[in-house]
């Protein structure tokens, strides 16, 4: 199956919901909409002709320069036919919520949680939705950029040499 | 399973967070009726050591030692897996020698990671003989290592773009000792369990998934096929030239602890296959790109060319230009698909860089998997399924 059937196929079924189409990455990419994330998912899972049945990761990036700087980044894989797809959302930090895929794949469970975990992605309609990796008292997301990895008051270090 | 009404009680049992039996740091609440267990509660993060956040403020080649400490059984996979996924986004292509060497090491470290985790699967069942037997033999690949990159089980080895050195004639003898003597022990330490009354009794329909809730799961690697899905990155997604090869994915067929034992045991002759045919076939040529920006001069041309001063600053000191992109590349790993999933913004070090860890993936499966059993095939269900605690944990 070729690029443009899978776009074809979500353009006919998810219209404007679906936000950019990049076919220059080294997957296919496709942002949609947080309100239409869980149908799309559901939709290339289920649906006949696309199959994408495996879903390889699920994992959270912040860009703190967009609005919406919270996203979502799900890799799924037609194992039949062996495509590959990454499907994207974004949501705003002032209410990141995105619904759980956990009804469709039981492996969303563990990789939502860590989501939620460090950039703090509410699931909605998760089955167990608290901190997996980190303790359970944090109260903040430290994958987020605003936590910087080194105490930025430090006076004895020239960070600029150092990255960010 | 047992009947639930309402007035039981359970007892419940602390399997870890330090058990002898779990073979690493990750606690279990099991709610028990008698020798049966109802449910498990898992909880993990006891060695989280946020390496994702870590890779976020070191140059490219700083983040090798990092994978290292994924799945330590298997390091030079990881660490592999990491330099392609650069090359990758850099657009680097490797010579074929570099891909043969690297096959080479890749199937030695899927070697020694398939040899731990069935034979202690043979000392959780109470077989500590055959663990002694593959050890041995797992000693001799750290030497194989030791020789091309000076260390032993974090090794760091290779660079992006290649190698830090060509294999040395006392590697290659090495190799080939090892390619010679590995089919014996592993015949003999193949007696002492595959056909064993015992551990067939204790291993058959022990702690089994069926293919459809394993694909669910997002199971990959032998866990994966045990239950007869044929699903290798190696050749679904040929990578470093995989596809010169000519090997068999093994498959099993009730996905439980004895299909995952013998899937594992296949591979390790599929391994030493693979390692024969990249060594007899080794072609000649450089065991690095031609890729200066990226991959450190030699040491003598720093000291006496200008040229080779500046590259080796730039890259030591991170001022090399990045393409702006994001990639994820996938490699088959010691226990299954291991994913970099890495964002570059152009700066010296990664905007955002996650690794998909497949036990994190289907170590989640692990209550449903030991529902209904007894506590002692628990354990062995644990140990068959290879939970490495540094990948898990990441």
């Amino acid at each position: 199956m070729e690029n443009y059937e899978i776009i074809d196929m979500l353009r006919a079924r998810f219209g404007d919901e679906l936000l950019a189409i990049d076919e220059n990455s080294d997957l296919l990419t496709l942002t949609v909409s947080g309100n239409a994330i869980h149908d799309l998912i559901k939709y290339l899972k289920e649906e006949e002709s696309l199959q994408f049945n495996f879903l390889t990761d699920l994992t959270g990036v912040h860009y703190p320069e967009q609005e919406l700087a919270l996203g979502v980044v799900y890799h799924m894989h037609n194992l039949r036919q062996n495509i590959r797809i990454r499907v994207k959302t974004f949501v705003s930090p002032d209410n990141p919520a995105v619904k759980t895929v956990t009804d469709l794949f039981s492996a969303a469970n563990w990789m939502e949680r860590e989501t939620y975990d460090f950039y703090g992605i509410l699931f909605e309609g998760h089955p167990n939705l608290k901190r997996i990796l980190n303790v359970e008292y944090m109260d903040y997301f430290p994958m987020r950029k605003e936590y910087p990895l080194e105490d930025p008051t430090r006076e004895d270090k020239d960070d600029r040499y150092f990255g960010r | 399973m047992t009947d639930i009404s309402e007035d039981k009680k359970y007892t419940t049992l602390n399997l870890g967070p330090t058990h002898p039996a779990t073979h690493g740091i990750f606690q279990n609440v099991l709610s028990m009726d008698g020798e049966k267990i109802i449910d498990a509660e898992q909880t993990i993060g006891y060695i989280h050591r946020a390496f994702e956040k870590i890779a976020e403020r070191r140059p490219y080649y700083q983040i090798t030692p990092l994978t290292d400490r994924l799945n330590y059984c298997s390091s030079p996979i990881n660490n592999i897996g990491w330099h392609m996924t650069v090359e990758k986004l850099l657009g680097i292509k490797t010579t074929k020698r570099i891909d043969y060497m690297r096959i080479i090491i890749m199937e030695l470290a899927r070697i020694t990671d398939h040899l731990i985790c069935n034979s202690v699967t043979g000392v959780d069942s109470g077989a500590l003989t055959g663990f002694i037997y593959v050890f041995q033999e797992r000693e001799r690949v750290y030497e194989i290592y030791e020789e091309i990159c000076g260390a032993r089980l974090t090794t760091n080895i290779g660079r992006i773009g290649g190698f830090e050195r060509d294999f040395n004639p006392v590697a290659i003898k090495k190799l080939k000792e090892f390619l010679d003597r590995l089919p014996k022990v592993l015949k003999e330490f193949e007696k002492l369990l595959m056909r064993n009354r015992i551990f067939m009794d204790r291993t058959i329909n022990v702690g089994g998934i069926s293919a459809e809730r394993a694909i669910n799961y997002g199971f990959t690697g032998p866990n994966l096929r045990a239950t007869g899905v044929d699903y290798d990155v190696r050749n679904m997604t040929p990578y470093s030239s995989y596809d010169d090869f000519d090997f068999i994915i093994p498959v099993g067929t009730n996905g439980d602890t004895y299909d995952r034992f013998c899937v594992r045991q296949e591979e390790v002759w599929q391994s030493l296959k693979l390692i024969r045919n990249a060594l007899d076939n080794l072609p000649e040529g450089k065991y690095y790109v031609d890729a200066p920006e990226f991959y450190l001069p030699p040491k003598e041309e720093v000291y006496s060319k200008m040229e080779a001063l500046i590259w080796h600053f730039k890259i030591v000191m991170g001022e090399i230009e990045v393409p702006v992109g994001e990639v994820y590349h996938s490699v088959e790993g010691g226990n299954g698909e291991l994913g970099f999933y890495l964002v570059s913004d152009g700066g010296r070090t990664p905007f955002r860089l996650h690794f998909r860890r497949p036990c994190f993936v289907y170590y989640q499966a692990y209550p449903e998997m030991i529902r209904g059993g007894v506590l002692s095939d628990a354990i062995l269900t644990m140990s068959s399924m290879n939970v490495i605690a540094g990948e898990l944990d990441a």
